[in-house]
């Protein structure tokens, strides 16, 4: 097989991009729709091409650019990179059907723009050389500048330049963090790297700078409050990439660099990391809790998820990095589809005010049947794909710490809280408002947006082996990297005497 | 004696004579022919470079030498001289009675920069800085009926003047306490002792002095602003390239050169000058209202960004200079490119901000154009613009400085707010008044060559433009 498919996944959205932007409003719809399909359907071809017992990295790719240290263009894929590609392109058409009419001005540069997003995404995941990567990672930052400022609502602006200039400045210092580990190291590609050891003080600083970008990338508490805004201005396709995706470059940059490459920093920054999530976890979830706008609440919601990510990947077992990727991989369906969720609703009255809605389980039943869904899910309800992650990241945490896991718990109880508050509101008691009760139930379309999300998040909760089986191997891998900087735990748990067997008849 | 190593000079000059000629006695008529006489001329030059006798070594008993280096920054600037005739050209159409002088004046800088740019005396390093400012004093107030060019002419002038006194000044001490004007034997009086006496520091740091009035670095970078918004904005376009990498380059050789043995010495003078460059471009853009200012701001901003790739030294930091520059030259000319077509309905140049309103729905084309250059002077990846801040801060890492690079790249971020603000008026706000449309197909096909080039596909030059500055950078040492 010598079809450089990761290539081709990239190099599609940006022809078709370029195309949208000569042709009529109708016809770049078209064409991004078509486009972003046949980048799922080859994703799902990567997927089955996917050997989970194969090597590390599959599917390579490599052409220098020049002598001496220059970036190539080196691409592959793990487990972990496959499984946020498929996220990637899962959620680009669907995207792209959200943006079917609730985009009106300047359609071909919206399409242009959301397509050189998925081409950037996707390259991010695939990089194998350092300086590619940091390409991809800091170019995802001009699409989405652009999507907030000229398709977002009031505030749009200030949302777009805090956006951009928070994710910018942390990202810069990692820079910094990257042409150190190159000149030392001498290499840029990342296997290598993942391997390499660094003295444990060049370490802490490496390990803080990176930080920086992926904690805001990711968001932590407290530099997440780009987010709020970012979530409320941005157009509904704009959040759920922004939640489903980008929001997913933190975790993937801890997983792929933070850990492998400083593990005795990333154990030395536990504590930090972890005060860090039990906050976020807590405070966010009360502040969700006082929400007035439901994309803001939303927002909220997802810092707390986020901590989640973290507490696991910091756990330093197996139990905790897979909740962790899981945690990723289902809050990328969960808020993307709660976003949609508001979307539909704010495409007929224009607001996004909680207590402009309101019973509309009468009117929209089929509506209120895919809510209720997606917020069973974010609440993590078992069968649901948010309770496998969320469950996984808790018992690897507890092994690691178990105040961390205590405070990790509490979130879920407010998450509940919150998101059965907001469905509350929005669904359930008496249709108080004419305009809202007016309002039609999904349309196909909208069945179509939100359908294939909901199957997805009942099969990655009832079968979760499909997805943890390309990662396993990896996992594996990275734990046994990290292995020797493991924290021991506070809760040790010591295999008991198995009480030997005593089969009676065994004595004749 | 090998004149052949010395062509493109010649060249330059024996052209810039006649077309002197050609333009006192045809007047106006003339000013398409000797403009592209002028660029023909500056191409010619440019091919003049290819050979061996380009890297012969010293010539003339010390007084320039013909090095990779000298060759590389004389490219550059010569082909930054040609598009700045180029970007003249449908102003003088429209503007001017003496456009036919124009050429000639942009001939004769030129020839100022490459003696700039090969000067490995004190002499010859003074000559071609001055024949390079005296041409660029006239091209200031070219628009002489015009206040604020004549106005712009004058105070550049005086404060180039008052400059040009300070770096003779180091230059008379360094000679007094050396002994020679030659870079060579400058550099032996460095390497004797093990600190440099006290005359011979005076004589480095007003050097150095005159030398960042040249390149516009802080804290003697006051004139850039009034100049580049007074010049008319084709001579500001040739302001803010050709002259400034010569005067970069130059800066690089007498840093790297004759004053390579104390490094220790003029390397906290480069330091501190690169971070001022960086902040205050970054801040005093802010406010600003014109374009045109706005963009000497970038441009002090961005001799910051090559002055760290300085301080680094040697071959890497050299090499990244290089890079830097060449780069920069791309991006601002495209900018500048850009500005030209801001002109209104009645033809009349507009250079505020607000008139760039809503440019992506008026001229979606232009206003790519111009966003690809902001977004690449910023330095946001993928654009090219990118690659040559990450070589400068390269080369500091790895020689050590990671407390400048990390400020430096504080500043970037600084700097970022004002080139987003220019693509936020020209995407976020409501379209203003459409500027007119002006047919010019040399200069469209310029900034869509310049668009290119710092668009992602300019990665590929990586390879080939990077084996280049790493010749010319090795040719100094």
């Amino acid at each position: 097989m010598d079809l450089p498919i990761l290539t081709v996944l990239i190099a599609i959205p940006l022809v078709a991009g370029a195309l949208c932007l000569f042709v009529s409003d109708n016809a770049a719809r078209w064409i991004a729709l078509v486009a972003t399909l046949v980048g799922l359907a080859l994703g799902i071809w990567l997927w089955a091409g996917f050997d989970p017992a194969g090597p590390q990295w599959q599917f390579t790719e490599l052409v220098r650019f020049g002598g001496g240290i220059t970036p190539a263009w080196a691409l592959g894929i793990d487990g972990i990179a496959l499984m946020l590609i498929m996220l990637t392109q899962f959620l680009m058409p669907i995207c792209i059907g959200a943006s079917w009419r609730a985009i009106e001005k300047r359609v071909p540069e919206y399409m242009a723009v959301f397509l050189l997003m998925q081409a950037l995404m996707v390259g991010v995941f695939c990089a194998q050389d350092l300086l590619l990567f940091y390409i991809f990672f800091e170019g995802g930052l001009i699409p989405m500048f652009l999507i907030i400022g000229i398709w977002g609502g009031a505030e749009r602006i200030k949302a777009a330049y805090k956006f951009f200039l928070y994710t910018f400045f942390g990202s810069v210092l990692m820079l910094i963090a990257m042409i150190y580990m190159v000149v030392e190291a001498g290499t840029t590609s990342i296997p290598v790297l993942m391997a390499t050891d660094f003295p444990f003080d060049a370490q802490k600083w490496l390990w803080l700078a990176f930080f920086a970008s992926f904690a805001v990338k990711l968001p932590m508490w407290p530099v997440h409050t780009w987010l709020p805004d970012a979530h409320v201005q941005a157009p509904t396709a704009g959040s759920v990439i922004l939640a489903g995706i980008l929001l997913k470059l933190g975790g993937y940059g801890f997983i792929r660099f933070s850990l492998p490459m400083f593990p005795e920093a990333s154990n030395f920054f536990i504590p930090f990391v972890f005060v860090l999530s039990g906050v976020a976890v807590v405070y966010t979830s009360l502040v969700a809790l006082a929400q007035r706008d439901m994309k803001k609440l939303i927002a909220y919601s997802s810092v707390a998820h986020m901590a989640f990510v973290t507490f696991g990947l910091f756990a330093f077992n197996r139990q905790g990095i897979e909740g962790a990727m899981m945690v990723m991989l289902a809050h990328g369906l969960v808020s993307g589809a709660l976003f949609l969720c508001v979307g539909v609703i704010y495409d007929r009255l224009h607001t996004r005010e909680i207590a402009r809605y309101g019973g509309l389980a009468d009117n929209m039943p089929g509506y209120a049947l895919l809510f209720m869904v997606f917020t069973m899910a974010a609440v993590g309800l078992p069968g649901t794909a948010n309770f496998v992650g969320e469950f996984l990241s808790l018992v690897g945490t507890y092994q690691a710490s178990s105040w961390a896991a205590i405070a990790g718990t509490t979130g879920i109880i407010l998450g509940a809280a919150y998101m059965l508050y907001l469905y509350w509101r929005i669904c359930f008691g008496k249709l108080v408002h004419a305009d809202a009760a007016a309002m039609p139930d999904l349309s196909m379309r909208e069945w179509w947006l939100l359908g294939p999300i909901a199957a997805a998040v009942f099969w990655m909760g009832i079968y979760p082996e499909s997805f943890l089986k390309p990662m396993r191997a990896d996992i594996g891998r990275l734990i046994e990297r990290i292995e020797r900087a493991a924290p021991p735990g506070d809760a040790q748990l010591t295999a008991g005497t198995p009480v030997a067997e005593t089969h009676p008849e065994a004595a004749h | 004696m090998n004149l052949y190593a010395i062509l493109p000079e010649i060249i330059l000059t024996v052209g810039a004579l006649i077309l002197m000629m050609v333009a006192a006695f045809g007047g106006r008529r003339v000013t398409a022919l000797t403009s592209w006489a002028a660029v023909a001329l500056l191409v010619g030059a440019s091919f003049a470079l290819i050979g061996d006798p380009q890297t012969a070594g010293p010539l003339f008993g010390g007084l320039i030498v013909a090095d990779g280096f000298g060759a590389f920054g004389k490219l550059v600037a010569f082909l930054s001289s040609a598009v700045a005739i180029v970007a003249a050209l449908g102003w003088f159409e429209r503007d001017f009675e003496h456009g036919a002088e124009y050429p000639v004046l942009i001939l004769l800088a030129a020839v100022g920069m490459a003696v700039m740019v090969s000067a490995t005396s004190l002499m010859t390093l003074y000559v071609g800085l001055e024949l390079n400012s005296l041409a660029s004093y006239v091209l200031a107030s070219y628009r002489r009926t015009d206040d604020r060019s004549a106005e712009a002419g004058l105070k550049y002038f005086v404060l180039g003047a008052l400059a040009s006194g300070i770096l003779l000044y180091g230059i008379s001490l360094l000679y007094g306490f050396t002994g020679t004007t030659g870079f060579s034997g400058i550099a032996a009086a460095f390497a004797r002792d093990e600190t440099p006496s006290i005359g011979l520091l005076f004589g480095l740091v007003f050097t150095l002095a005159g030398l960042a009035f040249k390149i516009s670095a802080v804290p003697f970078h006051m004139w850039t602003p009034d100049v580049y918004e007074g010049a008319p904005t084709p001579v500001t376009t040739f302001f803010a390239s050709a002259p400034k990498v010569a005067a970069v380059l130059l800066a690089t050789r007498v840093c790297l050169d004759a004053m390579e043995p104390a490094m220790l010495a003029w390397r906290q003078i480069v330091i501190f000058a690169a971070l001022a460059s960086i902040f205050l471009g970054a801040i005093a853009a802010y406010g600003q209202t014109n374009i045109k200012r706005l963009l000497a701001y970038s441009s002090i901003n961005n001799v910051g960004f090559a002055l760290v790739g300085l301080a680094a030294g040697g071959v890497n930091g050299a090499s990244s200079v290089l890079f830097y520059m060449t780069i920069y030259v791309v991006m601002t000319v495209g900018a500048f490119l850009c500005v030209l077509r801001m002109r209104d309905q009645d033809g009349e140049p507009v250079e505020t901000l607000e008139s760039l309103s809503g440019l992506s729905q008026t001229r979606p084309g232009l206003a790519a154009a111009m966003a690809i250059f902001m977004f690449s002077l910023a330095g946001v990846p993928p654009l090219f613009g990118f690659w040559p801040k990450l070589l400068v801060f390269w080369a500091a890492v790895d020689a050590g400085l990671v407390a400048l690079a990390v400020a430096g790249i504080v500043g970037a971020v600084i700097g970022a707010y004002y080139y987003l603000k220019i693509v936020k008026i020209m995407y976020f706000d409501a379209p203003a008044a459409p500027y007119a449309r002006v047919r010019e197909p040399a200069e469209t096909a310029l900034i869509f060559l310049f668009a290119v080039i710092v668009s992602p596909l300019g990665y590929l030059l990586i390879g080939p433009l990077g084996s280049l500055t790493d010749r010319a950078a090795g040719s100094l040492f």
